[in-house]
């Protein structure tokens, strides 16, 4: 689904991506993970174009994003739903016109269409009593439920999340990791959730990749991610005290 | 959405290159500005779709409406204070009840959009550099991106239409109160019966000073709307760069709507 050939990008002169392969099957949840400045957000921005990588390929469902412009581009952006960092919701609209937003400029769907998926969107993220609320005046983890909630309303095929429990409380975190597992399960969305939370990572991935110095340097799934030998893997883990029997330690984490 | 590859300078040590190097950069700021005001003013007749009509609409209403109490205080008191001043140098000449052709002339040709383009370049070209820099830096722009909302017929486009439908029905509007604060010097300080000084005023008011003043308004809110938006989308760097931007809003607008002042001036009557 999303495959990145040989991504490099500079900044300036400065690379951040040195030479990036890595491969999205359809519907699978992979998450990236690595310190902070590895290129995390750079490498899920490259995807959308909202960045141009310095050289090499990236292809969604086969086709070059780097080669698309104008409506192309528009066209392969409509696969994407894209939850930033800070939630971007419009300051002046309320949660219920932002997430109609996208349906109101790129569809054709009546008023009352747009209404009923809001609705239902809404509802499934648990905001339906904050609707009317702006978003200056509702918490961060709303505010991020919020975005998803926009992220998910036109029914995109791959989603992408920018560190969604970052921030937030850990019970909170925990919803928003079971929203995602959800969502995933009941509409076959491909996902790739950047994160520094590894009981987030563990849980809802198929797969995880530990970014490190511009490059991928190990994909695994969560069980041998856990039992890695990798210098970088195992001192990413020992500094959150997840140890190698995480999921023999917590089975109740796991998600189904 | 503006491409983000700025012109960079090279390494070098003469003085002359690095000059000439950030004339370039300046070159290229200047294009980037012009090429997405004229987008959106090519996209005018979107205005009227459905998508697009609430926030024209709001656009229109925060850019004129919101302005005319400041503006109402600025143009009285101007027009009384350059009525005072030339009434005392006419009153040496007897020639008292020419003021209201003085405030007329000066008001139309060039204080009034002057003066209206000033104050909205302070206050709503200020607004809309925080704006959009503030979306800029929390991401709200690359957002719409995203959802193929195009920010230049989203957020560019409403805001020129704005400004340039308003800066020339405020210049009328800031005209029209400083003949009056004219009239309330010339009655009160110098004299001048009522009727005199509109008389006066009729006769000196041209059609000609009228359509100037008017065209440059209209020229000056383009420009406004030019400034800010191209340095609110461009903003980089937090709560800081959104500072600077706004700051650049204002002192830039004001630069340059001095010297395109000059020029209008000097085409049509140099
Ligand atoms: N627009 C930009 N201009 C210049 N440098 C940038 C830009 N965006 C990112 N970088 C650089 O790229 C590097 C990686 O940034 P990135 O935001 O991808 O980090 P990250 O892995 O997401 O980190 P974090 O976990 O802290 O969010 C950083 O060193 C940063 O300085
Ligand atoms: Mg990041």
């Amino acid at each position: 689904m999303i495959n990145f050939k040989n991504v490099v990008k500079e900044f300036s002169g400065k690379p951040v991506l040195r030479g990036m392969n890595l491969n999205v099957a359809k519907g699978e949840t992979i998450s990236l993970v690595g310190t902070s400045g590895a290129g995390k957000s750079v490498t899920l921005k490259h995807m959308v174009r909202l960045l141009e990588a310095t050289s090499g390929e990236i292809l969604i469902d086969g086709e070059n994003i780097l080669d698309k412009d104008g409506p192309e581009l528009a066209r392969m952006r409509e696969k994407f739903g894209y939850l930033f960092q800070g939630a971007a919701l419009l300051q002046w609209m309320s949660v219920f016109e932002n997430v109609a937003l996208p349906l109101r400029e790129n569809t054709k769907l009546s008023d009352k269409e747009i209404e009923e998926k809001v609705v239902s969107v809404l509802e499934k993220v648990d905001l339906l009593a904050a609707a009317e609320k702006l978003p200056a005046n509702i918490s961060g983890g709303m505010q991020k439920r919020a975005g998803l909630a926009r992220a998910v309303v036109t029914e995109p095929l791959i989603l992408l999340y920018d560190e969604p429990t970052s921030g937030l409380d850990p019970v909170t975190s925990r919803t928003i990791d079971q929203l995602i597992h959800d969502l995933q399960r009941d509409l076959g969305v491909t996902s790739v959730v950047v994160t520094h939370d590894m009981i987030s990572a563990l849980t809802i991935s198929d797969r995880i990749a530990m970014l490190h110095q511009g490059r991928v340097s190990e994909v695994s799934t969560p069980k041998d991610f856990l039992k890695s030998e990798n210098e970088v893997v195992r001192n990413f883990l020992d500094s959150q005290c997840i140890s190698s029997k995480f999921f023999e330690e917590f089975p109740e984490r796991t998600l189904s | 959405m503006i491409n983000q590859n700025t012109y960079e300078c090279p390494e070098c040590c003469s003085m002359f290159a690095r000059w000439g190097h950030s004339g370039l950069a300046f070159c290229q700021l200047v294009g980037q500005a012009v090429i997405l005001n004229m987008r959106a003013l090519m996209m005018f007749p979107q205005m009227f779709r459905k998508q697009s009509r609430p926030e024209v609409a709001y656009q229109l209403f925060f850019t004129g409406i919101r302005s005319l109490p400041v503006l109402s205080v600025v143009a009285l008191f101007n027009g009384m204070i350059f009525a005072i001043q030339t009434g005392i140098e006419l009153q040496k000449y007897g020639q008292e009840v020419n003021v209201g052709g003085a405030v007329t002339v000066v008001m139309l040709r060039e204080m009034g959009p002057f003066m209206t383009a000033l104050i909205i370049a302070a206050s709503v070209g200020a607004s809309i550099g925080a704006q959009l820099g503030t979306m800029t830096v929390s991401e709200e722009i690359s957002a719409l991106e995203i959802m193929s909302i195009d920010p230049v017929r989203f957020l560019v486009m409403p805001r020129l239409v704005g400004l340039m439908v308003m800066m020339p029905l405020l210049t009328i509007y800031s005209n029209i109160l400083s003949i009056a604060g004219g009239a309330i010097i010339a009655i009160t300080q110098l004299g001048v019966e009522l009727q005199a000084y509109l008389d006066n005023v009729v006769i000196y008011a041209g059609n000609k000073d009228l359509y100037t003043g008017l065209f440059k308004a209209t020229v000056f809110g383009f420009i406004i709307n030019m400034v800010a938006c191209h340095q609110g989308l461009t903003t980089k760097g937090g709560a800081v760069g959104v500072g600077k931007a706004t700051r650049s809003t204002v002192v830039v607008s004001f630069l340059v709507i001095l010297v395109t002042g000059f020029i209008i001036t000097k085409i049509f009557y140099g």
